[in-house]
């Protein structure tokens, strides 16, 4: 039994969890290829119009999968914390896909919705085990513990500062190659003073896939800038964030941007300035980046937003990013020679 | 404290009518113009639904004509509609204006905060008054309901083409200056006397429509660019699966919805998914089980859950066998290009008709009463 995961939306989240419990039940996990110009054709040719681009780009990673698995792995992300639910579009993605008209593999639709993580993942993962019809070799739950275990290990490694894809790199080599990289991991010295420091807000989706995102993580950090993004604010921070607002947003994703925002703009020097990544065509983001925007503006605090779509010209990006890098610069060494 | 709220199809009517009796000034809105879209639109989100750009405008319409406090609802299922407060205070205050924003949500979901906010809003009437306010407000929202149902009805069989809207403009009239029961009753039955006037084909079978989709554009006819006098004026009878008397029913007096939809769009849509999204799948089926011609489905340009259910569309329509066509409107929606597509469907659902009565004779009696409807 083959089963295919969408190398994209809440996998950049939950991928280390997924696999560890799927490989302890004994069946194959493939992953389809990272998203490619062919993957966003596909799914823009399969998917309505009007739909975001991360999920036109899911229904292109289906494609990619269809033919070489036995299932297609889209669990139903409902709630991971009890209160707030994905987007709408998360809550529906099974239901998009399996009736988006391609003859496809069965679906595993497995619900996700939980009043706290751990507690509400046993019905999950026993929804899993009944939909694959397999006999497990061992208890399924000791897999649904090492997958809490595996998925512990990775968000930690998240809160370090490694972005997920090579967090999960990390965690799947040996543990001796895993000790010499650790000496590597950390960045290196240089002058922490002067160093910019940007909060890059977005979707783990979006910001971390290399093609729809035109590389720009990787754009910021070759500028020499600190980058900090969501799944760098502490849990405890964000629950304690979570209390702040009158109104949160009612989507877990836009969530944990708006609480990052207000974390890193909470203590004044803490970043630099705020990039907000959004994606084509999303409907949270519609009201997120206008958040954080009155958010960063009432703080004084530089503010970018970016929006990723089909065509995200890879020269416009660079000059847009380089002006706003080059502004932040100018602005903190003058501020810093003013201050000494 | 004077109030202004948005402007949501006759809805606007009744508000006036209650912010009045419990003794506020209402800043009533006016039907949404195209300036007011701009304006709305001007300092919106780029992406944000079409509902949120109009009532922006028709707030900045009424701060400037002195209002200074807002009204609206937050209980469309818990979508980004729910969030309209407070970015809608954001940008106002970015914007230099400082009004009281009240937000009310369904009652039944938070009923402490509902009581306090309609506590602040009663001003001095007693909640004794307020029963009788909520009697009258409610007995204009039924009747008002009556006339669109009726309208709807006889619209794609009058004879000279518009005069069902302005025998409905005019009966509406005569119920926004009603106010006391008895003369409520009185202004229903002279509306109703207007609309039975119209002169009729007697003779005709209008194709039947079922609306759906998302509740602003499809209570508000600036927003659907007219949909309903459009197809009506084209020979359709239409039926709008929320009316407002339903939607208060299902959606503000209880918290589950439209559990006849719901139940329906289960094998499609096992999920509840915010706004109307679930209610549409569950629509498509119910119209075309009613043996309706055809569904036009309506929502605002990234509409999440209305995407979804767009998605599940296709696969709906062959498995019922009922057209769908779907209408995502954003500011650009012009009236001229929505009226082609709809030509163009009424065409198909012309042609299907004719395909399907030469195989089985229709049962003759197609026309279904309005009660049955709703
Ligand atoms: S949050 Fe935005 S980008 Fe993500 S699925 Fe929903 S609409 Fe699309
Ligand atoms: S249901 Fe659609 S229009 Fe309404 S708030 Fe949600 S996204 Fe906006």
């Amino acid at each position: 039994m083959i089963v295919g995961i969408p190398q994209t939306l809440s996998f950049y989240s939950y991928y280390p969890l997924w696999k560890t419990f799927l490989e302890g039940l004994g069946v194959e996990v493939v992953l389809s290829r990272p998203t490619n110009r062919e993957i966003l054709e596909w799914g823009i040719r399969d998917t309505v119009t009007d739909a975001c681009i991360p999920i036109k780009i899911l229904h292109g990673h289906v494609i990619d999968l269809k033919d070489r698995v036995d299932r297609l792995f889209i669990p139903r992300m409902v709630s991971v914390d009890g209160r707030a639910t994905f987007c709408p579009k998360f809550l529906g993605l099974p239901d998009m896909v399996r009736f988006s008209g391609a003859k496809l593999p069965p679906v595993i639709d497995s619900r996700v919705q939980a009043t706290r993580f751990r507690s509400g993942i046993i019905p999950f993962f026993r929804d899993i085990v009944r939909q694959l019809q397999v006999k497990p070799k061992f208890n399924w739950l000791v897999s649904a513990y090492q997958a809490c275990q595996q998925q512990r290990n990775y968000q930690q490694l998240l809160l370090t500062g490694l972005p997920p894809l090579q967090a999960m790199r990390y965690l799947e080599t040996d543990p001796q190659v895993r000790a010499d990289a650790a000496g590597l991991a950390e960045p290196a010295g240089g002058n922490p003073g002067s160093k910019l420091k940007v909060a890059l807000l977005g979707y783990p989706y979006v910001l971390y896939d290399p093609f729809i995102s035109s590389n720009l993580y990787q754009r910021l950090k070759d500028m020499g800038v600190d980058l900090v993004t969501p799944e760098q604010v502490p849990p405890r921070q964000m629950r304690r964030l979570s209390r702040v607002l009158p109104q949160n947003f009612f989507w877990h994703y836009s969530n944990r941007v708006s609480w990052s925002s207000l974390y890193y703009l909470e203590k004044p020097g803490r970043v630099d300035g705020v990039i907000h990544v959004t994606a084509f065509a999303c409907g949270p983001d519609a009201m997120v980046d206008k958040f954080v925007e009155l958010e960063a503006k009432k703080k004084k605090v530089p503010f970018l937003t970016l929006t990723m779509d089909e065509h995200t010209g890879e020269g416009g990006i660079q000059t847009r990013l380089e002006a706003f890098v080059d502004m932040l610069r100018t602005k903190k060494e003058r501020e810093e020679k003013g201050a000494g | 404290m004077k109030i202004t709220y948005p402007h949501m199809g006759t809805l606007a009517m009744v508000a006036e009518q209650l912010i009045e009796e419990m003794g506020q000034e209402s800043v009533t809105p006016h039907r949404p113009t195209r300036q007011t879209l701009a304006l709305g639109a001007r300092y919106s989100p780029e992406f944000a639904c079409i509902p949120f750009k109009i009532c922006l405008g028709t707030y900045l319409e009424g701060l400037d004509r002195g209002a200074d406090t807002i009204v609206s609802g937050g209980g469309y299922g818990p979508c980004r509609a729910g969030l309209y407060g407070e970015i809608h205070r954001g940008i106002l205050n970015d914007l230099g204006y400082d009004p009281e924003i009240i937000f009310l949500w369904p009652p039944l979901k938070k009923p402490v905060d509902f009581i306090k906010k309609v506590n602040l809003l009663k001003g001095p009437s007693s909640w004794f008054d307020l029963v009788g306010i909520i009697r009258r407000a409610w007995a204009k929202l039924s009747a008002l309901d009556e006339l669109e149902l009726l309208a709807q009805d006889i619209r794609p069989r009058e004879l000279r083409k518009g005069e069902t809207s302005r025998a409905f403009n005019r009966g509406t009239a005569y119920l926004d200056r009603a106010r006391a029961l008895s003369e409520i009753a009185e202004a229903r039955e002279a509306a109703l006397q207007e609309l039975r006037k119209v002169d009729l084909d007697e003779e005709a079978d209008p194709l039947k429509v079922g609306i759906i989709g998302e509740i602003y554009v499809q209570l508000e006819p600036f927003a659907n660019i007219y949909v309903e006098e459009t197809l009506g004026e084209m020979g359709v009878r239409v039926r709008r699966s929320i009316y407002l008397t339903s939607y208060t029913k299902h959606d503000v007096l209880s918290t589950k919805g439209d559990l006849r939809s719901k139940k329906l769009a289960q094998p499609y849509l096992p999920q509840l998914i915010g706004g109307h999204g679930q209610n549409s799948v569950g629509d498509v089926i119910r119209y075309a089980r009613m043996g309706y011609d055809g569904v036009v489905q309506l929502a605002p340009f990234t509409c999440i859950p209305e995407i979804v259910a767009k998605s599940l569309m296709p696969h709906l329509s062959r498995e019922y066998n009922i057209p769908v066509l779907t209408l995502f409107i954003d500011e650009q929606t012009g009236r001229t290009g929505a009226e082609t597509r709809l030509e163009a469907f009424v065409d198909l659902m012309e042609q299907r008709r004719e395909k399907m009565s030469s195989v089985e004779k229709l049962p003759a009696e197609s026309r279904l009463s309005y009660s049955s409807a709703l």
